[in-house]
């Protein structure tokens, strides 16, 4: 058959020559055990060794390192040592009793599901390795070919992963899924990879194969241009069926307008402007396209001096964004000039929105400002709850919305982004915000204002696609994440994205 | 008999590599010690199979014990580690 179907790792696809990685040599069959001592010893003996192997392994500071390190753990891990050497006690010999000690956690692992059966695998490749120790039998290193290849395995274990060199454009294993070792440092690695494809192994050696990661498929032959690393398209944003949705970056220094343009991004949805006064610049890289400055968000994460209050109880909850540029709007005066001079000079379509809007007074207060300085597309960050749930009113006084999903979690779920303990609550996709930003689409819809996101969640390849269905007009995002979200909004009609945000609604 | 509860911040919870460096902490302090989940299930921290099949989330408090000298320098710094991610 020309096509080979797995679990996909990436977005990548890539093409090359097949490298098999050998099955593990079958083991001479077991000896009689010799004295409990001699077993004991022999035991012990072999899980240390492999623990030596496994560290050997490790290049300091990778992400491999890591891996193999615990694996290297386990291998010496007291319970298990304990359960080994009580199986010898009672008459096994060393190899026998480590598999079987082995095969005893594997299962309470497996039986867990998820993650905790990824770690099966650990364990067999330990098991693996101390048998060869108990047999005397070395086993063969991985093939070092010195030319670029694609590598074909039964399975990848953390110690075969460690030593992959830059030679390898693509994996192919036969087992294997999505949290497993082989999967996570697919990813890491930034490789396209295609695991559990059970007819990997009818591949050969010298094969020319390609890898298509977003399609979880093995083609026959080469199906790709033959520079290794296919160069990202920079075509506009596209829902599958044609249905268009703006991909802008967000800027907070002129260094990176260069990435934004390489992406291809479709103008600017944020541009941060705390640390960043180069408006001219910024304007100029993107003519006829839209900048959308978001004037200072002081307050909170973000002090400034001059405009914070240093001894507030709750920051996050204090005299910030919009707020403190009305107790001190020549302040606000100030920064719109300068825009509006920038903006005079350059063809970019320059939009201005304010931070943290809780009420849409602020936002009429707002809009009057920035058409008084010549600036006639003023719109609101939503971040706060009380917008989103009253965005008819607070949209009805501005031109557009972006939501600030960051911020947005963070009031919703009154959990403080900075606690790392509460970190897990930073979730965009908890049911409660989903909702606000429905009802913030929603009054956009009902008003034809343009409704954007430009925290986090916009960055998502599949948040993003969730962000359309509910009747998102443009994502903004750092510019490293265009091409990924670009990709998968390709994936999926309009309708999809609409029934994949009518679920989670549910 | 030394106690003390913490959360785990790491955000993949006590698992790879917060897990290893926990286990070679708790190697390093000399003494035994247990980590008790919230539902009660408790795992020997100096193994690091009982502590990831323990499957502690990120997020999840769980409780340490120890016993012996410096008993509670040790949790100290085995709570610090879990609290820090």
């Amino acid at each position: 058959m020309a096509e080979l179907r797995g679990t996909g790792v990436g977005r990548g696809v890539a093409a090359g020559r097949v490298v098999r990685l050998p099955d593990p040599p079958r083991l001479p069959p077991e000896t009689e055990p010799g004295s409990v001592e001699a077993e004991r010893d022999l035991a012990v003996h072999a899980l240390s060794e492999v623990a030596s192997q496994l560290r050997a392994l490790a290049r300091p500071g990778t992400e491999a390192a890591a891996i193999l390190e615990a694996q290297a753990l386990m291998a010496t891990d007291p319970a298990l040592v304990d359960e080994v050497l009580s199986i010898v006690e009672s008459g096994s010999g060393a190899r026998q009793a480590i598999i079987s000690a082995l095969n005893g956690y594997a299962q309470g692992l497996s039986e867990a599901g998820g993650y905790l059966a990824a770690r099966v695998a650990d364990l067999q490749d330990i098991g693996r390795r101390a048998a060869a120790v108990c047999a005397g039998i070395s086993l063969p290193p991985l093939p070092r070919p010195g030319h670029p290849y694609v590598l074909v395995a039964r399975e990848l274990a953390p110690a075969d992963m460690a030593v992959l060199d830059d030679h390898v454009l693509a994996l192919i294993t036969a087992e294997g899924g999505p949290t497993s070792h082989a999967a996570i440092l697919a990813r890491g690695m930034g490789i396209p990879a295609v695991l559990g494809c059970a007819e990997a192994l009818t591949l050969t050696d010298g094969q020319l194969v390609t890898v298509d990661a977003a399609r979880g498929l093995v083609l026959l032959g080469r199906h790709v241009a033959a520079t290794p690393g296919k160069a990202p398209s920079t075509a506009p944003g596209r829902t599958a069926d044609g249905h268009q949705v703006l991909l802008q970056a967000n800027i907070g220094s002129p260094e990176d307008i260069a990435a934004a343009l390489e992406a291809g991004a479709e103008g600017v949805g944020l541009m941060r402007t705390e640390f960043c006064d180069s408006y001219a610049e910024v304007f100029q890289a993107f003519p006829g396209y839209r900048v959308t400055v978001r004037v200072f968000d002081a307050g909170s994460d973000k002090p400034l001096p001059g405009l914070s209050n240093g001894r507030e109880p709750n920051p996050a909850l204090g005299m910030r964004g919009v707020r403190a540029l009305r107790a001190n709007p020549e302040i606000l005066d100030a920064q719109l000039r300068a825009i509006a001079d920038a903006a005079a000079g350059a063809s970019a379509h320059v939009w201005v929105m304010a931070p943290m809007v809780s009420h849409h007074d602020e936002a009429a207060w707002f809009a009057r400002r920035a058409a008084s300085h010549g600036l006639p597309t003023a719109g609101v960050m939503i971040e706060v709850p009380s917008a989103a749930l009253t965005a008819r009113e607070v949209l009805s006084h501005v031109h557009f919305a972006s939501i600030g999903t960051n911020d947005l979690t963070q009031f919703t779920l009154a959990a403080d982004r900075q606690l790392g303990a509460l970190a897990h609550l930073q979730d965009p996709e908890h049911p409660a915000v989903l909702h606000l930003i429905a009802q913030v689409c929603q009054a956009g819809a009902a008003l034809a204002r343009p409704v954007g996101v430009c925290g986090e969640a916009a960055a998502d390849p599949r948040l993003a696609c969730l962000l359309v269905g509910l009747g998102v007009t443009s994502l903004s995002m750092a510019p490293g994440a265009i091409a990924e979200v670009r990709e998968e909004l390709l994936r999926y009609t309009l309708d999809q994205c609409r029934a994949m945000a009518r679920s989670t609604l549910e | 008999m030394a106690e003390r509860r913490v959360v785990v911040t790491s955000a993949v919870g006590l698992h790879a590599r917060p897990a290893a460096v926990f286990v070679t902490a708790v190697a390093k302090a000399g003494l035994p010690v247990t980590l008790t989940r919230h539902d009660g299930r408790t795992a020997d921290a100096r193994s690091i199979l009982a502590v990831v099949t323990l499957d502690v989330k990120c997020g999840d408090e769980v409780l340490l014990r120890a016993e012996g000298d410096g008993a509670d320098a040790a949790l100290d710094g085995l709570a610090e580690l879990l609290a820090n991610g």
